[in-house]
């Protein structure tokens, strides 16, 4: 359950950006998420709930943006959405590629008053 | 709010406004500003592992932060390894579980410094408790510290601790699938130690299926095969620490 100290990590960033900017009230805040960063958005929201009580963020709405991970073939270079850490490459079955997205764990931004 | 848990998921968010009438009405709210944030969630874990990694690089310290399910028998291996060379390298261990003091007894019972981190609640260990576990040893007298995870292949693949690399434990008494199923892990160690070989001749377990396996989740991943109780493959694995800290100096 590590998705309960990176919920508490949100809280710690929108709260601490908030007063940098005065902002009173913060209304939602937006995460992105990659499909193979290890967190379930899920339990990020279950853990929310529970993090942001009596904080700047209590009744701020989650957006969870979940980003799908992407592959480039390291034999043929093409790219492509990657379902499993496993798959190979569609055009020429190379099993070795690199990443091109899908490890985000990142706070995008968020709404204040 | 979801009515199952009370977790505010927006997926009950139905508002079926009906749109072929004007909207003359005002909102009585002000529209909020957005503000751009871009950090990283793990930063704080993240900037915490960089000045554990700067600690480490000055001392010249092999970090290795040792991973597997719990029971794959890597407070054995350690044992075993810190008797055969604590008189030719210096060691420290840091143990993570989330109670009892065992592991660390263990290992203060061969005579090599040994602090033990309790994670209560939590499900792995993290940069600043590395960061504060470190200070209760002598980095100067200090070759090579082994970091014991709590035993768990899922959430400690995400937490950067400043270690040069992760040394995956898996047991043949476990599937020889575990690579598979686990793949986040297995992509960020650099060695598999693949362990308890002794009983090999008890098990279905598939060798060359796990290696295959491995080596499809990590090309790159090294294998070390042995057994602390026949003995086989330590030889091995005691070259590799050797290299590996060489290679640091």
């Amino acid at each position: 359950m590590h998705e309960l100290g990176i919920t508490q990590s949100i809280v710690e960033i929108a709260e601490r950006a908030a007063r940098e900017q005065q902002a009173e009230v913060i209304r939602s805040v937006t995460v992105e998420v990659g499909s193979l960063s290890g967190v379930v958005p899920e339990a990020m929201e279950f853990c929310f709930e529970a993090c942001t009580r009596g904080t700047m963020l209590e009744g701020a709405a989650l957006l969870i943006e979940q980003i799908p991970a992407r592959a480039r073939c390291l034999n043929c270079s093409y790219e492509f959405p990657l379902e499993e850490l496993l798959a190979c490459c569609p055009e020429c079955d190379s099993a070795a590629s690199e990443l091109l997205s899908g490890e985000e764990l990142r706070i995008k931004e968020m709404e204040v008053d | 709010m979801c009515i199952d848990c009370g977790c505010g998921s927006s997926a009950d968010h139905h508002h079926h406004h009906d749109h072929d009438h004007s909207h003359d009405h005002s909102h009585d709210h002000v529209k909020g500003k957005t503000i751009s944030i871009e950090e990283d969630l793990l930063s704080k874990n993240n900037r915490l592992a960089g000045n554990n990694r700067a600690l480490f690089q000055e001392k010249g310290l092999l970090v290795l932060n040792l991973v597997s399910s719990p029971g794959s028998g890597k407070t054995t291996i350690l044992e075993t390894t810190l008797k055969e060379l604590q008189s030719e390298l210096g060691f420290a261990v840091l143990e993570g579980d989330q109670q009892t003091s065992n592991d660390a007894d263990r290992i203060a019972a061969t005579g090599v410094p040994a602090h033990q981190i309790n994670t209560g609640a939590g499900c792995h260990l993290d940069a600043h408790m590395v960061g504060h576990g470190v200070e209760h040893f002598d980095l100067d007298k200090t070759d090579v510290l082994m970091i014991e995870n709590v035993g768990n292949l899922v959430c400690p693949a995400s937490f950067d601790l400043g270690e040069d690399c992760k040394v995956a434990v898996l047991s043949v008494t476990e599937g020889e699938d575990k690579p598979l199923k686990y793949p986040q892990m297995f992509r960020n160690s650099k060695l598999m130690l693949i362990n308890k070989m002794d009983l090999i001749p008890h098990l279905r377990f598939d060798l060359e299926k796990c290696r295959e396996y491995a080596k499809r989740v990590n090309p790159e991943i090294e294998i070390i095969e042995l057994s602390c109780y026949s003995g086989e493959g330590l030889d091995k694995w005691y070259d590799w620490l050797r290299e590996k800290l060489a290679a640091k100096k």
